[in-house]
């Protein structure tokens, strides 16, 4: 609102105190991470560097927690490399080129953004063990990929649109093919696009659950996320260390926040699903 | 937009080849073609397909023709009443939560100095950018028992409380998250009402509150809306934070909604032997219900203006 209430400060301390329970779990994490024992929010023991073993020795059966940290860097970074490059050329083709059929395919990109894609998850499980992909990271990172691209085509057809044709047209007069215009004319102009896409690609593969825990079986292949739900269901769990577990997995997270909050709610505030 | 593709294609391009006017596209549209079909529309017909089939752990290889026989079962089943009813207590109040909360955090966060504003909407992301397994890990500490758990300390009452109150944490849980998505529309929704508008209810004297209540929240009616829609079908076939928080409990069913039971019955192993077919039975009517409300939502929400232009302003 334009006009400042006169009253904003008690208004601002209102909104404050709403949001005391974010900052509140985020304060407990660390101090559990940190300290021997923490109640409330109070540490009740020395720190100790006992929580961090999990670093150096592997834990109760589990696969040494590198493993599951490449394992969830590769599959992040995959996942994004994918959605990007398979997004932006479907995106292209809808913003630039004209074909049969393409009023049906955008209605169709636009339907499955709205559909709740979790709810395949049954059948996609069925279809990964007959395409033999079942237990790969291969498997569910074309499954994350996937299900993503409605989101990563929109986005990337609203950045194609909003770029003014001359450039590519003078390429194209030039003698450039058309895949060299989208390669090395049309992609560098929507930097900023693919930066959003490619920042909330990340977060949202770092972070996933449910597909690796349901599509990945091998503790080999496991990742940050089925890693430390394993800690979850234990009946016994030794808070201390599992909150170092989820700090060394939330750090990205984190950092990634704190150096681009302003931008993030740009990303977060388009279309993207919630 | 249309028009430019019809243009583009008027376009005289000097190395045109008789049908390359359609290779290109279709290379270009390949790969999101291929990964699409495998990964939406064949699982489309497949949860059909094999809600209609016997097939379970013993049956995995040779599924035999059921009929409607699964759908049947799902009838007769005596928690079908309380699955359901817990899937709408779910949604409803989760719905109610995350509209509420969104649209007073995106009020107050425009009521207040720009600066602390914006930085108390990027708070409110964090809960949705973090790793949804951390985030519940952090609600598992928060609700244990005195002396180790804050909620314990606050109300004095020693629980633990996702055992104590399983639903009030699975709501406030999923809340937290999803009032950001709500927040974020109102936010923009707000900024953009007309400055005069404004200024004209402060020369008539209105209160803050009343210019909320006769300027505002009329204008915000659309996206209101658009939001309660859009998480109504995100929540119907969400089980994530309610899997990792109870995994349907504590007891029997108690917090089991329909989209975790679906998934259960598939793909844990639970009595040894998984009913594949009657999961796929369940999924399929959360398809069916997710085609036909999306199909809908296009009609009515133009979409093309609400999720349409992305509204990334980077700078």
């Amino acid at each position: 609102m334009p006009l400042l209430p006169p009253r904003w400060r008690l208004l601002l301390v209102v909104l404050l105190a709403a949001s005391l329970p974010i900052v509140a779990g985020m304060a407990w994490l660390f101090l559990s991470g940190t300290f021997d024992r923490v109640h409330g929010l109070l540490p009740a023991g020395p720190p100790a560097l006992d929580n961090w073993r999990f670093l150096w020795q592997p834990v109760g059966g589990r696969p040494p927690v590198s493993v599951a940290i490449v394992n969830s860097l590769v599959f992040a970074v995959l996942v994004a490399a994918v959605e990007l490059l398979v997004a932006s050329m479907a995106a292209y083709a809808i913003a630039r080129m004209s074909f049969p059929g393409r009023r049906l395919y955008l209605g169709l990109i636009l339907v499955l953004h709205a559909f709740p894609a979790v709810s395949l998850l049954i059948a996609i499980f069925y279809i990964l063990r007959l395409l033999r992909l079942f237990d790969t990271l291969t498997g569910v990172i074309l499954v994350k990929a996937a299900l993503e691209l409605p989101l990563g085509i929109w986005l990337m057809k609203g950045f194609f649109d909003h770029l003014s044709w001359e450039m590519e047209m003078a390429a194209l007069v030039d003698g450039m093919s058309r895949w060299g215009v989208f390669w090395k004319v049309a992609l560098p102009l929507v930097r900023p696009g693919l930066l959003a896409l490619g920042t909330f690609a990340l977060l949202s593969a770092w972070g996933e659950f449910i597909l690796p825990y349901t599509l990945i079986i091998s503790s080999q292949r496991t990742l940050m996320s089925s890693y430390l739900q394993t800690f979850l269901t234990e009946g016994y769990a030794d808070f201390g260390m599992v909150a170092a577990v989820g700090i060394v997995y939330a750090a990205p997270v984190i950092a990634i926040f704190l150096v681009g909050q302003r931008y993030l709610l740009n990303i977060y505030g388009g279309g993207v699903k919630g | 937009m249309a028009e430019q593709a019809v243009n583009v294609a008027r376009v005289p391009l000097p190395r045109r080849r008789r049908g390359g006017r359609y290779l290109m596209p279709a290379l270009f549209l390949a790969p999101a073609t291929v990964l699409i079909v495998c990964f939406f529309l064949v699982p489309v017909v497949t949860t059909l397909g094999l809600s209609l089939t016997d097939i379970s752990t013993m049956t995995f290889r040779q599924p035999r023709w059921a009929g409607i026989e699964n759908y049947r079962v799902l009838l007769r089943d005596p928690f079908l009443g309380k699955i359901m009813a817990n899937t709408a207590r779910y949604v409803a109040l989760t719905l109610l939560f995350n509209v509420g909360v969104g649209l007073l955090l995106a009020l107050l966060s425009t009521a207040v100095r720009e600066r602390y504003g914006g930085q108390v909407r990027a708070l409110w992301l964090l809960p949705r950018i973090l790793p949804p397994v951390v985030y519940v890990f952090i609600w598992q500490g928060l609700t244990r028992e005195a002396p180790f758990g804050l909620v314990s300390d606050v109300l004095g009452v020693s629980r633990n409380w996702i055992t104590a109150s399983p639903w009030t944490v699975i709501i406030l849980a999923n809340g937290l998250v999803g009032a950001s998505f709500g927040m974020l529309i109102f936010t923009s929704a707000i900024r953009a009402i007309p400055h005069e508008l404004f200024y004209a209810a402060a020369v008539d004297g209105a209160t803050t509150l009343q210019t909320v209540r006769r300027v505002v929240l009329p204008l915000l009616a659309w996206p209101i809306l658009f939001v309660s829609a859009y998480q109504t079908l995100s929540l119907l076939t969400s089980f994530e934070y309610i899997l990792l928080l109870t995994d349907g409990g504590p007891g029997f069913y108690t917090t089991t909604v329909w989209a975790l039971h679906a998934y259960k019955l598939a793909l844990q192993n639970y009595f040894g032997n998984v009913q594949f077919g009657l999961g796929a039975a369940m999924a399929a009517v959360l398809v069916v219900i997710g085609i036909l409300v999306s199909l809908v939502y296009l009609r009515v929400f133009n979409f093309r203006a609400l999720v349409g232009e992305p509204r990334i302003e980077v700078n």
